[in-house]
């Protein structure tokens, strides 16, 4: 179980980023976080990683606080940054460092397989395109079997056929060891294909604005009347967040019990 | 030298016939060769004594009765060492404290302004004063090539540092490594190319003061050569000693290429396309 406990984050510029953010993410769960630009979806996934330090609230993972980068926490950014200098194999493997050599070996094959991307394990990462770039860095991110992956718009700069085979490559790895996944998207599909709950983020300060369950069946058919009436649901919710005398969406206050204090 | 970072080079998509690849660098070489070849004929054809300019085949014998008598071979050996001293010194200090710098801030503000204020100095000025501190054999000699070879480094390697991406350097620590092993795995590779050209231009620097070195006085070294083929009007010695700092200087600095090029293959830039130094 991860918990946010009334995260809150003010940069040194005096940019209130994050106000308030409670949150719990079950065990295998997949949140999308959505919202419009600048409301601290980052910033709060930077805070969750370690990889920030939150100004107020605490992040606890299975009753352990989160302050620094943490070995059950993966992260996946919104840019591969592979590391130039290793081959395709050698980033996969760059979290694995400690392990013997035949067992980080094999962890990497298999890793490497799963991505689909046997074929390229000796390549330089400037010899792949986006996609295969990013799938090497999920890839990386996995292979160490974090308990909660956070994933910063890994999909944003692919084009949409990409990114659906991404989308379905993501759920495939999900379901080896089904981590925690945070996945932050600015694509509504994204997010309903994906997650079982979507957080809807409106900023100044960045605050939960409202909180969609999702729960259609898996596999998830984009083109169904389910799908199509979920993603309504949370383009109405983001079309409230973003206009500016937004009122409070008191109908799923109720029903999501989601922090919604102004 | 199109050998240094041949694995990039070879990836580049258009095929050269045979022809087109031979013929590259012999363009280059129309010119040098073709006014040798012109001076050596308008000599022969009496049209100047070429004493002053001496023809090829002059230089040619003057340099191959140096090589026979060993006086070439010792000379260069004496200037090989100063420089390899001198460089050794000037990389291991500009290492350091490029390192240093470009990794702390307080350390930049603290050593970077009295570092660019010398900086400022012509370096052959400091001739007299290393003469009369050190006197006028070897050490002087050493310490002035290690000056010449330090601000390159030290420039290069503490800017390298601090252009580090945030970005990898956040992989880093998502993935938990320690200072040692965040230097080893992630700043280390990530500063090695701009270190490598540092270090070559820092050689080069090196090749430049060992001659202000060795004019200050030397009774053997390259730069000795230099000033007696001045002094007893051979201008054919003069010129085979430029040759021969051609010659080695140039060999030098294909070697601190070469041995970076195995750990540069991955890199992704502009100039690896094809590669001319
Ligand atoms: N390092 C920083 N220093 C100061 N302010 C920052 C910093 N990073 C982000 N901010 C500010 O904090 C707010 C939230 O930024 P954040 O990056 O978390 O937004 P986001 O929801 O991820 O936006 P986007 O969807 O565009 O990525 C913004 O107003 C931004 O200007
Ligand atoms: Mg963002």
């Amino acid at each position: 179980m991860l918990a946010l406990d009334r995260i809150g984050k003010t940069y040194a510029n005096g940019v209130r980023a994050v106000d308030g953010v409670s949150l719990q993410v079950g065990p295998g769960e997949i949140l999308a976080i959505v919202g419009g630009s600048g409301c601290g979806k980052s910033t709060l996934l930077r805070a969750i990683s370690g990889l920030d330090t939150p100004s107020q609230g605490r992040v606890v993972l299975d009753d352990e606080a989160i302050a620094a980068p943490h070995e059950k926490i993966g992260i996946i950014f919104q840019e591969p940054r592979l590391l130039p200098w290793l081959t395709v194999a050698g980033n996969v493997g760059f979290g694995l460092e400690q392990r013997p050599r035949k067992q980080r070996e094999e962890l990497v094959a298999n890793a490497l397989a799963r991505v689909g991307l046997t074929e390229k394990a000796r390549m330089w990462p400037r010899e792949l395109s986006g996609g295969q770039a990013q799938r090497v860095a999920i890839a990386r991110a996995l292979v160490p079997r974090p308990r909660v992956l956070l994933l910063d718009e890994p999909f944003s700069a692919l084009d949409a056929f990409t990114r659906a085979d991404l989308q379905d490559h993501l759920l495939g790895l999900w379901a080896d060891t089904k981590p925690t996944l945070i996945l932050v998207t600015h694509d509504v599909d994204e997010a309903i294909v994906l997650a079982d709950r979507v957080m809807v983020m409106r900023s100044k300060p960045g605050r939960i604005f409202d909180e969609i369950p999702c729960d259609l069946p898996r596999p998830r058919d984009r083109q169904s009347a389910a799908f199509d009436f979920a993603k309504r649901r949370v383009l109405a919710a983001l079309d409230r967040s973003l206009s500016r005398a937004a009122t409070d969406p008191v109908e799923s206050k109720t029903e999501a019990g989601a922090a919604l204090w102004w | 030298m199109t050998t240094t970072v041949e694995p990039a080079a070879a990836g580049q998509s258009e095929r050269k016939s045979g022809l087109a690849r031979f013929a590259r660098p012999v363009l280059g070489l129309i010119v040098p060769v073709g006014l040798a070849l012109g001076w050596e004929l308008a000599v022969r054809a009496g049209l100047s004594n070429g004493r002053l300019v001496p023809p090829p085949s002059v230089i040619f014998n003057t340099f191959a009765e140096l090589a026979r008598t060993g006086e070439l071979q010792r000379h260069a050996a004496a200037t090989l060492a100063r420089v390899a001293a001198g460089f050794g010194i000037g990389v291991a200090v500009g290492t350091l404290l490029g390192a240093i710098t470009g990794y702390s801030l307080f350390l930049r503000r603290l050593l970077d302004p009295t570092l660019q204020a010398l900086r400022a100095i012509p370096s052959i000025a400091w001739i007299p004063l290393f003469i009369l501190w050190l006197g006028i054999f070897e050490t002087s000699k050493v310490v002035l090539i290690a000056v010449g070879v330090f601000f390159p480094v030290y420039l290069g390697v503490m800017g390298a540092v601090m252009s580090v991406d945030r970005k990898i350097v956040e992989v880093g620590r998502a993935f938990r490594l320690s200072g040692t092993a965040m230097v080893r795995r992630i700043l280390l590779p990530a500063v090695l190319p701009a270190y490598v050209i540092a270090l070559r231009s820092g050689l080069g620097l090196g090749w430049m003061f060992v001659v202000a070195a060795e004019f200050m006085g030397a009774s053997e070294g390259l730069g000795y050569l230099l000033v007696d083929g001045q002094q007893l009007g051979k201008p054919a010695q003069i010129v085979a000693a430029i040759v021969a700092f051609a010659v080695i200087g140039k060999t030098t600095d294909w070697i601190v290429a070469a041995a970076a090029a195995p750990f540069l293959r991955w890199e992704d830039r502009f100039g690896a396309r094809s590669e001319e130094t």
